[in-house]
């Protein structure tokens, strides 16, 4: 969990997400709607993003889960996280952690994705006040920032 | 029963017996007095308000103080810039403090776009009337006339190169408790000159959202906190007719509480509180309810006194039915919208905590005040006892004022005697919140040959007065609502009147252009009564390379390739949108471009009104394409968003904004309006495509035009 051994005592059954909430105090991944249609309650499983509101948390037993705590280093935002931060890509924010998770697990498949690509993959994603435009160019700025900053560690 | 001994509410004393220093610490406290509702509601000097203030203190923290709430859509950030500039402060030298009855002014509420033009100017006014007294306390320092003092970056010097060293502002309240009110007429710094707001910012919070550390509502949870769940009955208008709690009360853990007709458990985790709701034995009495299928017909034979949102306006001018007789062209329509749910991402939440007979209770809300009120009159308590605190709240479009949520929890807090929150689920969201109302919209007109206007009638039912007027000139009008009482429950909704009312009249508009062979545009351009609406129009036709055009649209459409624009003039903003679609072969509709220009006077915080105007297109989409609430005997059929579809990333099409700053004008709320014309442009444009003129919303509920 974010890096480290956590054990809990929870039936196997319960969502990943309520566990999360309500069990670890980790309250950055959202509940939206309990069915999977939203995409706030995604996190990183073994790096690929899954809709925790679904996933059983016996299902992530000795799995590597990331949830949008765990994604800055430190002080250090993950690029996505910043480029969501410095333009501004949120309106109420209650979507954004979700969001955030679905872009950082496409970029780490598909580090130059296309904007079709971007699109289907943040698909999953529901932002009610309407951000989409502003999300989709903060994933690309993105993208970009990482591929540059990888280019400079050559 | 209300104890004697209990205080009045901070928002209710007299500014002077306010302890502002008690709470804050030394300084200077300004205050802009409130303007109660009067007897007959809204008073000649506008909507009742309850003020601001702000505190200067002798640490130079400059804090500001409003009973608006921000549930996300930017007014925080935007009224910290009009502080910042008034102060001549950084942005980030400004504290403010929102929607948290025990410390900010009284406020009716966040809604109808009044946040810029009621907080923002009474925070202009009072973020002045800091400034002379600085610049007051500064002259006496230095011996000199207060013009000769210059405020800058959180300092007070002398203007010119000589003189004494500049000194900070909390110097200058060292040792102060002093509080003024707002003198009549100070003038805040005009438009024109601002320097701080104006320009782009991004708003706050930026790292605690990105980080997932933000506390929302339904992330709080202080130790020993208990889940809280109410029962509700089964469908609308049923009634309790009997409960049995046997069961739920033995069980070991829950709390059990009957109060009237709310009937609550609490847990110490969810599913024993589900569980427990579950054993709850009710019966209820149960009365028919009209299908959707009937539902036109049940509200024309509905009709309700008019309150609240739903007022009544009655406005006639010329003789309409002699100017109808006469008229060369004519045209009877009706139009039609659904109920729509408002869908915030986060559902509704309220957590409760008791400190002996004080209570808190913190809430996604956009009424704090009415909520402590209701709270206070249902628990029989003083008003000063009882602390609503807005937290950041995921969201609200106008569905978050009842406090209903906040009643329960604070009873079932008070019975378990521990903190109870109880967060809707979505299904509970969508079952027990309100909706946009459905409304109905029947206009008839008349023109000359060439289109002018001669006569004009238009009558809405059920949606709400706001935007019903005309903006274009007839000299026969007959313009007036009915409210009408819902069989579902309906209530605020972002720009929910002006919806209807505009897709009624720019649909009919458009009709009335086609049918006489006029351009859209020109026959709009031609007629509004209104200049600063029709340059947003031009502004909008210019952007979007809108193509003047005559004759019917039969003879021009070609390969299901439509546009359409519309106009709309509502809270004191004015709106244009174009809409480009395109229709394939299987019927189904792509919306390929939209262009919204967007004029609200003088922009405060353009990247947060830029981002308003995108997002509310964008939630314009779902009520103009797609989204219904279905419904049949009293029960909501998709309360789900597996099967309420709301706009995601594949309907949104480039989106081009267009924004005018008139900086010699007031500034006004831009949450809603830009919101009216995306409906009537859509149908507009698919009119221009295929011929098919479509006068219900939601246009293409399963995707295609018909």
């Amino acid at each position: 969990m974010n890096g480290v051994e956590r054990t809990v005592p929870a039936d196997g059954e319960r969502s990943l997400l309520y566990v999360l909430r309500e069990e670890l105090g980790l309250t950055g991944t959202k509940y939206g709607c309990g069915e999977g249609e939203c995409g706030a309650c995604k996190v990183l499983v073994d790096g690929v993003a899954v809709r925790s509101c679904i996933t059983p948390v016996a299902e992530v037993v000795g799995r590597s889960v990331t949830t949008i705590e765990g994604l800055a280093d430190g002080d250090r935002l993950h690029p996505v996280q910043r480029a969501f931060a410095d333009l501004g890509a949120f309106q109420c924010g209650y979507c954004i952690p979700g969001m955030i998770i679905a872009a950082v697990s496409l970029l780490s498949t598909t580090p130059r994705p296309t904007a079709a690509q971007v699109r289907a993959a943040m698909d999953g994603n529901i932002c009610r006040c309407g951000g989409y435009l502003r999300i989709l160019e903060a994933v690309h700025r993105a993208a970009a920032t990482s591929r540059s900053s990888a280019g400079r560690s050559l | 029963m209300k104890p004697a001994e209990d205080p009045i509410p901070f928002d209710r004393m007299r500014p002077a017996e306010r302890p502002y220093f008690d709470r804050f610490g030394n300084g200077l406290v300004v205050v802009l007095p409130a303007q109660r509702p009067g007897p007959t509601g809204w008073g000649r000097g506008g909507p009742p308000h309850g003020g601001a203030w702000i505190h200067l203190g002798e640490d130079g923290v400059v804090h500001a103080f409003t009973g608006k709430a921000d549930v996300g859509q930017g007014t925080r950030t935007a009224l910290a810039l009009l502080v910042a500039e008034e102060l001549r402060i950084p942005l980030t030298s400004v504290e403010l403090t929102m929607a948290d009855t025990d410390l900010s002014p009284w406020d009716m509420g966040t809604f109808g776009s009044r946040s810029m033009p009621d907080a923002g100017e009474h925070l202009r006014a009072t973020g002045a009337a800091v400034r002379a007294v600085l610049a007051d306390l500064a002259a006496a320092r230095f011996g000199v006339t207060p013009d000769r003092v210059e405020l800058r970056d959180g300092r007070a010097g002398l203007r010119g190169k000589t003189g004494p060293k500049s000194v900070p502002y909390g110097l200058l309240v060292k040792g102060l408790r002093r509080v003024d009110t707002v003198p009549l007429g100070t003038p805040p710094t005009a438009p024109a000159a601002w320097t701080r707001a104006g320009t782009p910012t991004v708003n706050a919070g930026a790292t605690e959202i990105v980080t997932g550390a933000r506390r929302y509502a339904s992330d709080l949870h202080p130790p020993g906190m208990l889940y809280g769940q109410l029962l509700f009955p089964p469908s609308y208008g049923a009634r309790l007719r009997s409960v049995d709690l046997r069961a739920t009360e033995v069980l070991e853990d829950v709390t059990v509480v009957r109060e009237g007709d709310l009937i609550g458990v609490a847990a110490p985790d969810l599913f024993s509180a589900r569980a427990a709701l579950k054993t709850v034995r009710a019966e209820w009495e149960t009365t028919p309810q009209p299908s959707e299928r009937e539902i036109v017909e049940y509200l024309r034979h509905h009709p309700a006194e008019g309150e609240d949102f739903w007022d009544v306006i009655h406005h006639e001018a010329g003789d309409v039915e002699a100017a109808l007789a006469a008229a060369p062209v004519t045209l009877h329509e009706t139009y039609t919208t659904a109920y729509i749910a408002h869908v915030p991402m986060e559902t509704h939440a309220a957590l409760a905590a008791w400190e002996g007979r004080r209570l808190t209770v913190w809430l996604g809300s956009q009424t704090p005040f009415r909520v402590r009120d209701a709270l206070a009159d249902a628990l029989g308590m003083s008003p000063s006892n009882v602390r609503v605190v807005v937290p950041p709240t995921g969201s609200g479009f106008g569905g978050k004022h009842s406090g209903d949520l906040a009643v329960g929890a604070a009873r079932l807090a008070k019975a378990a005697g521990k903190p109870v929150r109880i967060t809707y689920s979505r299904e509970e969201e969508f079952t027990r919140a309100y909706f946009r109302p459905m409304a109905v919209v029947e206009v008839r007109s008349g023109a000359e040959k060439d289109g002018t206007l001669t006569a004009w009638q238009f009558h809405d039912l059920n949606a709400g007065s706001a935007a019903a007027r005309t903006p274009y000139r007839v000299p026969n009008q007959k313009v007036g609502n009915q409210p009408v009482d819902s069989p579902l429950p309906q209530g605020s909704y972002r720009a929910l009147a002006a919806t209807a009312n505009n897709f009624a009249r720019e649909s009919h508009i458009d009709e009335l252009a086609n049918r006489v062979g006029a351009d859209p545009v020109e026959f709009r351009l031609r007629q509004l009564a209104d200049d600063r609406l029709a340059a947003v129009l031009r502004a909008v036709a210019d952007r979007a390379g809108w193509k003047a055009r005559a004759g019917p649209a039969a003879q021009r459409r070609t390969r299901g390739t439509g546009r359409g624009i519309a106009v709309g003039l509502e809270k004191e903003g004015r709106v244009a949108t174009f809409a480009e679609v395109r229709v394939h072969e299987d019927r189904r509709l792509e919306v390929v471009r939209i262009v919204t220009g967007f004029e609200c006077g003088a922009i405060v915080h353009p990247s947060n009104l830029r981002s308003q105007v995108e997002g509310g297109t964008v939630m314009a989409l779902g009520g103009a394409l797609f989204e219904a609430v279905h419904f049949d005997g009293g029960r909501i059929l998709n309360p789900r968003l597996s099967e309420y579809r709301v706009p995601r990333f594949r309907d949104v099409p480039p989106i081009e904004v267009v924004l005018l700053d008139r900086r010699d004008l007031p500034s006004q709320g831009g949450g809603e309006t830009p919101l009216i014309a995306v409906a009537p442009a859509i149908a507009n444009a698919i009119f221009d495509a295929t011929g098919t003129r479509l006068r219900s919303l939601p246009l293409v509920p399963d995707g295609t035009v018909p």
